[in-house]
């Protein structure tokens, strides 16, 4: 991943502009989509520092100042949207990133290709369910009168189970493990094609000395993805803080959200939401607090990969 | 020397053993609720409720989908979805094409400072309230636009894209065309495209995943329900029978037929919206992984 010069022992000089004209069109309509639909966002997050009326708009509002960011820190909703946000992104890192690095090895050490495939194949299967259908299939089946987990329990205790749903920590289970569920077969992808380029005569010369399948696996199997295993967690690790609205959103209810306020899902509630109050400003500070240290960590998560695996975003 | 092969020929297979135990244990867990869905929306809506399916249909019976295909909202959805999946995905297509060609080459003026103009939107963006504002004021806002537009191209997407071209069509090609007089739009036309097929379709199946897929920008901008993509009404059915059911709290179990159809309606709604993509999957599968490895091969 490392940047290479590709044209080696070519030198890459810059052409006079002039004669690309026509590759400066092609690069137009992307540069325009850019410019209006990212860019001005960007710019829009100047209402974080005014009090945003519609009539006056987005330059006609009065300026604040910093305001409606001392609102959030001082108010009791910052730290606990904050430590959900946190707790829950830590807690899915720290499940959902083994799961495929150990699903890779396991399967790698697979010698039937058939039974290979089609493992593969069922695994993979569920990353492409969309965020509601999961969400669907988690409620039905733990539902606690008529889903599956409801009927079991009544069966072998004799009584109706206590609603899941309702409790704020399961909330972080159910989250996290339906991601693994979903995702553990796709993320593995990439472990299991950097483990293809294993050269077997690693394999060939380790087991002449007498080593184990395990063995292998250890010694010769492990050292060869760890570069990428540290490089993937770091990218992870720099992403802290980016979880998604639609699937919290989705398991939000009025008896989990101690649990499952998170900074995203908050912002959504103080702009946008009916029971809210459409405060922009204060919403679009609250979600720009977010966005600034997702790049600080970004910035800082990628000098760090430089440093250890010379691999970076960028 | 002997015992020692026989050791480790016990060991290996103590370890075989575990690998294809866990892989097999893992894919049951997966297959396992796919396959509870399928067989409770086929079933019988009371024995479902009453716990009596665990594998297979049981008592096939069809109501819950007559009842779902009768729900005309399913049917406009449906053609909803697809118009914005088809449409969708033909404008990222332009879009990241146009934008991934000028990027690939090496010695246009200005491509780095306009490549950190791209990739900075990465990992920095004005969020949610500014965008929604943006939209509102495009006056796209309950519009199809409005699912359109602001998806129009995924950053990562063109470096991939631009990857594949930089790594596939070396510039000697380019070379040779130029001294034959080929343009750079002729280039384009003639060579890249039939070149970056592979690319394409990797490409046009991410972003047609997606589109169908996605329900949170029809969720902040479409109020309009006759607009609504599939997603939203499935979210209206899984959620809002459960919110009855919340409500309701003390329901025993079999109380009324029309609760139980109604959960079995929720796993018809699952198959029903989930299906193409599923059926399409297996076949295409390679491709999706293809794509994840050109992915991480950055140039």
């Amino acid at each position: 991943m490392k940047k290479k010069n590709v044209s080696v022992g070519r030198v890459i000089t810059k052409r006079d502009p002039r004669k690309d004209w026509r590759l400066y069109m092609f690069l137009l309509v992307p540069l325009i989509y850019i410019i209006v639909f990212k860019y001005m966002p960007i710019g829009g997050l100047v209402i974080a520092f005014k009090e945003y009326k519609v009539r006056k708009g987005i330059w006609g509002s009065d300026w604040v100042g910093f305001e409606n960011f001392i609102k959030f820190f001082e108010s009791y909703q910052f730290w606990r949207v904050l430590k959900n946000t946190v707790i829950l992104s830590v807690y899915t890192i720290a499940i959902s990133f083994p799961f495929p690095v150990m699903f890779a090895l396991m399967i790698n050490s697979v010698r039937n290709e058939k039974f290979k495939k089609v493992t593969q194949t069922i695994v993979n299967m569920p990353h492409f369910i969309s965020t509601i259908v999961m969400v669907g299939i988690v409620f039905s089946v733990f539902n606690s009168r008529t889903g599956l987990y409801g009927s079991l329990m009544h069966s072998i205790t004799g009584s109706w189970p206590e609603d899941l749903f309702a409790s704020p920590a399961n909330f972080r289970h159910f989250y996290v493990w339906s991601a693994v569920w979903q995702n553990f077969g796709w993320d593995s992808i990439i472990y299991t094609a950097a483990l293809s380029s294993v050269d077997p005569s690693y394999h060939e010369a380790a087991e002449i000395d007498g080593a184990s399948r395990l063995q292998r696996v250890i010694h010769v199997d492990l050292p060869t993805i760890l570069p990428t295993i540290i490089t993937m967690l770091i990218l992870r690790m720099g992403s802290v803080m980016t979880i998604g609205f639609e699937k919290v959103y989705l398991m939000q209810n009025s008896l989990n959200l101690s649990a499952s306020e998170i900074i995203s899902t908050y912002v959504y509630q103080v702009g946008l939401s009916a029971q809210g109050n459409g405060n922009f400003s204060y919403a679009t500070a609250i979600g720009m607090f977010n966005s600034v240290i997702n790049f600080v960590l970004v910035v800082v998560v990628n000098k760090i990969s430089k440093k250890v695996s010379e691999t970076s975003l960028w | 020397m002997k015992n020692n092969t026989k050791i480790k020929h016990n060991q290996d297979r103590l370890y075989y053993a575990i690998c294809y135990t866990g892989v097999s244990i893992l894919t049951l867990i997966v297959l396992y609720p796919v396959i509870y869905v399928v067989s409770s929306s086929f079933s019988n809506a009371d024995l479902v409720v009453q716990g009596k399916v665990w594998l297979w249909p049981v008592d096939i019976n069809l109501d819950a989908y007559e009842m779902l295909f009768n729900y005309k909202n399913l049917w406009s959805g449906y053609a909803n979805t697809i118009f914005y999946t088809v449409a969708g995905t033909v404008i990222n297509l332009v879009v990241t094409l146009c934008c991934a060609y000028p990027m690939a080459r090496k010695n246009l003026r200005g491509r780095n400072q306009i490549m950190f103009l791209f990739s900075f939107t990465m990992m920095f963006s004005g969020g949610m309230i500014p965008t929604y504002i943006l939209v509102k004021n495009l006056g796209i806002m309950n519009t199809r636009w409005a699912l359109l537009l602001p998806s129009a191209m995924s950053v990562y997407n063109m470096i991939v894209c631009r990857t594949f071209i930089q790594t596939n069509i070396p510039e000697e090609m380019l070379e040779a065309s130029q001294i034959d007089g080929c343009n750079d739009t002729q280039f384009f036309f003639r060579m890249i495209l039939p070149l970056s097929k592979p690319i394409i379709a990797v490409l046009a199946l991410w972003y047609a995943v997606s589109h169908w897929n996605s329900y949170f920008s029809a969720f902040l901008y479409l109020k309009d329900s006759s607009l609504y993509p599939l997603q939203l009404f499935l979210r209206e059915i899984l959620f809002a029978s459960k919110r009855i059911v919340e409500t309701d709290g003390m329901i025993e179990a079999g109380a009324s037929i029309s609760t139980n159809i109604s959960v079995v309606m929720q796993y018809c709604v699952i198959v029903v919206s989930t299906a193409p993509l599923m059926c399409i999957y297996p076949f295409v599968q390679k491709h999706f992984q293809k794509g994840v490895m050109v992915g991480s091969v950055k140039g």
